[in-house]
């Protein structure tokens, strides 16, 4: 007997469709945006078939702004208005910005995240990496003509929760489907580690132009464990530069006081660093308004100018190392990522303390969105054969404050996430009804030499005597790395609970005002969007609740499947409905009738893979 | 299965102390396979919330399981011999006397290479105590001597710890 298939009208007439998935590296100085197209990861270009976008937004007046390319090239004309770098910015507090007073922009200190005064008013990091992502989101979109299913967007492995909160929130802004975070060396070991069948543990040194990452990582049979990552948020590239200019600055015994001159000082002295890569001598040519630099620079002084900045990363790579209990003869391979690692003292450094040339073999600009676009295609599920498994960690420790302003640690750095770790406390004080709880994270000891990420307060604990109030708190790390704490009272059940999040000042309000001044979605009326929204939604539900149905459909009784496939017809029916909310309301029901199938499923599998396990041990 | 389960049926395992890093290794993987969030993101939140709570389950599982002296603990805990660390440290005076003569050699220890001797000490010491609680636990069954070990280990670990402290500052 054939088989129809019926196609109801809205719904796709094929429900195993590829789903466009994007992998985007949001950098420092530049981003990219990649996909896998027919099997094989590629960077999407520009229509001028550029694929880096420099990471540079310009406010021109109220309305317009450049991005990428036209706003790098005005730069050096219109410095207080040209974003570049907004990267070190994101989560960021003006006490955390190093060298604040060389950018060539002015920061407003706001709390928990800083602003920059332009033109335009204004404007959070998170908006402006929100434009640079909307640009990509709008590339790709253009590439495939169709609508980006999600995407997965990388940040550096020693970012803490308040930079990938903020991250998150500019995808968000820029109006993407945030299928996963992942960490930079993670996405370029997979990019690597798949082009080249490896095995064995590889460490993943990652310069960029403002972070520097490394991590340690163990590769088996697709399985990317990370065994220890560590790094720096705030060394890169630009440090270089910005210890060059010093350097010129000094030896021509002038002085800076404009944010042109800086902007047009910090652009030569990154010239003259990228010459150096393929040359031994640049001359060194800048007129400022204080006076001309003229002279001669080789890489020697240009390295030892520098040689601090290398020195730092091989202090990380020894601390990752004894995280991650190995030594530098277990590591079998050393991948280089990042366009500063195309200079060669860096790599001359890496190579004589691992003892062996580092891996150079794929682009250093590319090689994170590549592994991004891998793993986003996988998430997708448009690899359901892909036997790629990402084990990543939490870079540093998370704590909470207790009595003289000493960290309590909760969860250890190097751990596996996702995660849950609990401990419990309890009052000092007779008849004490609230506690406050200080988030941090950090390796210190002290909460003043941590990062605060939140505060909140549990109350209506019942009166009880000093030390007899059992509160257990409870921090669990998601597979993104946000991190959720949760404090319960364990005698009278009081809870209270806090996503991470409003530390630097984002309400969800907030959020959703910036997205309707974005540029991302002006011009098109929020209602409609909503409805376009919660119609993908309900369409991504019942396919993956077909696809949950043809793969394990038996384990259901005849009257769960019933309940299951009325709230699909329900939900089937909705699609072609023009209410958002109803839309919403259907699908949800769905969620909710699969919830107890999802869980089933789940036992299913655990026990498939331990019967599977027994059988091959006999 | 279901996330009650303790961690050895969790990981399909011998109740005992013994176990083989490798072979446990693989059957973590092998789980977070199954489990992971990763797995379950394009089905929805139910499926991302199940997945979420099994991966984190696996993950503590794991983390007890793969470290010595937690999965002795563990052990005594399944038994119903609590360690009990925090509530609990009266210790013999003579492994006090060897605390404390430790600790004073951190002190006193003027570069990385005293340090160094003074950890592999510590380590040597650490395996005999472990070689002694797998005979405790997987041969006498005698939990509550086991207890006593495993609390002399945590000393040590603890010790371990700020010493590793002690050559970060060196290095």
């Amino acid at each position: 007997m054939a088989l129809l298939q019926i196609s109801e009208p809205g719904a796709s007439p094929n429900p195993h469709q590829r789903r466009i998935a994007i992998g985007i590296d949001l950098g420092t100085t530049h981003s990219l945006v990649a996909s896998v197209r027919n099997g094989v990861a590629e960077c999407l270009p520009d229509g001028q078939g550029r694929v880096i976008l420099p990471s540079v937004v310009r406010y021109v007046d109220a309305q317009r702004r450049q991005i990428g390319f036209d706003a790098l090239e005005n730069q050096v004309a219109d410095p207080a208005n040209t974003i570049a770098s907004v990267k070190r910015l994101m989560g960021r507090g003006m006490a955390d910005v190093a060298h604040a007073e060389k950018l060539p922009y002015a920061l407003v200190d706001e709390p928990g995240m800083v602003k920059v005064r332009t033109i335009a008013g204004e404007k959070s990091p998170v908006e402006v990496s929100g434009e640079i992502l909307a640009t990509l989101r709008f590339r790709a979109e253009d590439t495939f003509n169709d609508d980006i299913f999600g995407a997965v967007i990388t940040v550096p492995a020693y970012f803490d929760d308040a930079q990938r909160q903020a991250t998150k929130d500019a995808a968000q802004l820029a109006g993407l489907n945030v299928l996963r975070l992942i960490n930079e060396p993670t996405a370029a070991a997979i990019a690597y580690g798949l082009d080249n069948g490896s095995e064995g543990v590889y460490a993943v040194y990652d310069l960029g132009g403002g972070t520097f990452d490394i991590s340690i990582l163990r590769l088996s049979a697709g399985v990317f464990e990370v065994l220890a990552a560590g790094g720096d948020s705030a060394l890169g590239g630009d440090d270089y530069d910005r210890a060059l200019a010093d350097w010129l600055l000094h030896e021509s015994e002038l002085t800076i006081d404009s944010m042109e001159d800086q902007a047009r000082l910090l652009a030569h002295a990154r010239q003259c660093k990228e010459v150096l890569s393929s040359e031994e001598i640049v001359t060194a040519e800048v007129d400022l308004s204080t006076g001309r630099i003229d002279l001669s620079l080789n890489r020697e002084q240009f390295e030892a100018a520098t040689a601090a900045l290398t020195a730092r990363t091989l202090q990380a790579i020894k601390k990752a190392l004894r995280d991650a209990k190995l030594t530098k003869d277990d590591i079998k391979g050393v991948v280089m990522v990042g366009g500063s690692t195309r200079m060669p003292q860096v790599r001359h450094a890496v190579g004589e303390f691992f003892g062996q040339e580092p891996l150079v073999n794929l682009n250093p600009d590319e090689v994170v969105a590549l592994g991004a676009a891998i793993q986003a295609n996988q998430l997708a599920g448009n690899n359901p054969d892909g036997d790629l498994l990402l084990l990543d960690v939490i870079p540093l420790s998370l704590g909470i404050e207790t009595m003289g302003g000493l960290v309590e640690r909760i969860v250890p750095r190097n751990q596996t996430i996702p995660t849950a770790m609990a401990q419990d406390f309890t009052t000092y004080k007779d008849g004490q009804t609230a506690l406050a709880l200080h988030v941090v994270q950090g390796e210190r000891d002290l909460v003043a030499d941590c990062r605060s990420l939140a505060r909140f307060e549990l109350r209506g604990i019942p009166p009880m005597a000093a030390g007899v109030a059992r509160i257990r708190v409870t921090f669990t790390v998601d597979a993104d790395g946000l991190l959720n704490v949760a404090a319960r009272e364990q005698v009278s059940g009081v809870e209270a609970r806090i996503d991470v999040k409003p530390s630097y000042g984002l309400s969800d309000d907030q959020i959703a005002q910036m997205l309707k001044d974005s540029f991302s979605t002006a011009q098109q009326d929020m209602q409609a969007r909503a409805l376009v929204e919660a119609r993908v939604d309900a369409d991504r539900l019942l396919l993956a609740t077909r696809s949950a149905l043809a793969a394990d459909g038996g384990l259901l009784t005849p009257d769960e499947r019933a309940a299951i496939d009325q709230a699909m017809a329900l939900t089937q029916q909705a699609l072609s409905s023009t209410d958002a909310a109803h839309v919403e309301a259907v699908s949800k029901a769905l969620a909710q009738a699969t919830e107890a199938f999802a869980a089933a499923r789940m036992n299913h599998g655990i026990a498939q893979a331990l019967a599977g396990k027994n059988i091959e041990t006999i | 299965m279901n996330l009650q389960a303790d961690d050895f049926e969790l990981f399909g395992l011998d109740r005992q102390f013994t176990q083989d890093r490798a072979a446990l290794d693989d059957r973590w993987k092998a789980l977070q396979r199954e489990a992971h969030p990763d797995k379950f993101a394009a089905q929805g939140a139910a499926a991302q919330r199940v997945a979420m709570q099994w991966s984190v389950r696996i993950n503590e599982a794991y983390q007890r399981l793969k470290d010595p002296l937690k999965r002795a603990a563990y052990l005594c805990e399944l038994a119903g011999f609590p360690v009990n660390a925090h509530s609990n440290t009266a210790m013999p005076a003579a492994f006090l006397m060897q605390q404390m003569e430790w600790r004073e050699a951190m002190d006193d220890a003027d570069g990385a290479d005293a340090l160094e001797s003074l950890a592999d000490a510590v380590q040597a010491s650490m395996k005999k105590l472990l070689q002694q609680c797998a005979s405790l636990l997987d041969e006498q069954h005698d939990f509550a001597a086991a207890v006593g070990t495993i609390r002399a280990l945590m000393f040590i670990e603890k010790f371990t710890q700020d010493l590793n402290q002690r050559l970060d500052q060196f290095a």
